[in-house]
């Protein structure tokens, strides 16, 4: 119980929050408890099967087939899938995290990573299609055309920042996931 | 669709996995609860926050704020906007749409969806949580610089 309060505290807090506001603000209040139900049934049909591929990923897929495809010697290759996976995806970007970790666990190059992160957050081929519905497709394509480039600079650019002692300390993160 | 494809083929890999080795399946399944059960309650603070944010700051005060300042100033503010607010596709592209169509600036509404996608103030902590203080801020950061350069490259292409 103290643990589950422990960790929960924040979610508890804003849950605390929400209360109030439909106390003393009871449109805000609803319209709060309704978006954040559709986001539930967002994140309830996105993240389960995310994660049972991630369990099934990590006792599958050796270390090797990682690093060979996707570690430091990888190349083009490795550039080209990290864009593909995250663009291949569906979720929030806050799904993509866990992934990321998993990444790390088997030896992807940091910038690949960051890439990964890059093509979840701005070229995820669901939401192109809906941006390509609702923005028109000159927009969606400008923008992908855009971002394609953006992303690769930005990864490598985040990777030259850090040391190699600061990439073993975040790699040693993501072994605890 | 795409949520589809993502079902059947999880599927298809867990029958295939508990056909091959109904050990390392079980392992397999533990990990993945075990990865889930850890980061639920960021995850489900976030949903809580992007309600009450959107709650306090409706889709309406979001189209007037990026709608009626023009300029640099409206970048900023939409930048400023899309950054901090976690506003999911469903809610954001047709409130993009809207104000596209009654004459919103293409580059404020550029600056707005880029920033929603790829800067994260609410998701930072998590962000942290994986990637540490440092590569989180510097990305962030990078993005959030990166989302003017598309916009303003967008503006002179589409207008």
């Amino acid at each position: 119980m103290k643990t589950f309060i422990k960790k929960y505290k924040l979610f508890l807090f804003l849950v605390i929050i929400n209360f109030l506001l439909i106390i003393f603000y009871p449109t805000a209040g609803s319209k709060s408890v309704e978006i954040s139900l559709k986001s539930l049934i967002e994140m309830f049909i996105i993240v389960p099967p995310i994660f049972l591929l991630l369990g099934l990923f990590d006792i599958w897929v050796p270390r090797e087939t990682i690093v060979k495809l996707m570690g430091e010697q990888s190349g083009l290759l490795g550039l080209s899938l990290a864009l593909l996976l995250g663009s291949f995806s569906a979720g929030p970007l806050y799904a993509a995290f866990p992934v990321a970790a998993m990444l790390m666990n088997k030896g992807c190059k940091l910038s690949n990573i960051l890439l990964f992160i890059g093509a979840w957050a701005t070229t995820k081929i669901p939401m192109l299609l809906f941006e390509a519905g609702s923005m028109g497709w000159p927009f969606m394509l400008t923008r992908l055309l855009i971002n394609i480039p953006g992303i690769i600079i930005m990864a490598y650019i985040v990777e030259m920042f850090v040391s190699y002692e600061e990439k073993e300390v975040i790699y040693q993160r993501g072994l605890s996931f | 669709m795409f949520t589809i494809a993502l079902y059947v083929s999880t599927v298809c890999l867990l029958l295939a996995s508990l056909f091959k080795d109904l050990k390392r399946t079980k392992m397999a399944l533990k990990k993945s609860w075990k990865a889930l059960e850890n980061i639920m309650p960021q995850f489900l603070s976030i949903i809580l926050i992007i309600g009450i944010t959107l709650a306090i700051l409706s889709p309406q005060d979001i189209n007037a704020l990026i709608g009626q300042q023009s300029g640099w100033i409206g970048m900023i503010v939409a930048s400023i906007i899309g950054s901090v607010t976690l506003i999911p596709g469903f809610v954001a592209f047709p409130l993009t749409a809207a104000l596209y169509e009654n004459g919103g600036g293409l580059m404020q509404i550029a600056v707005f969806i880029s920033t929603l996608m790829a800067v994260g103030v609410v998701t930072l902590p998590v962000e942290i949580k994986y990637f540490g203080r440092k590569v989180s801020i510097i990305r962030n950061a990078l993005a959030f610089v990166f989302c003017f350069i598309v916009a303003i490259i967008m503006g002179g292409i589409l207008t």
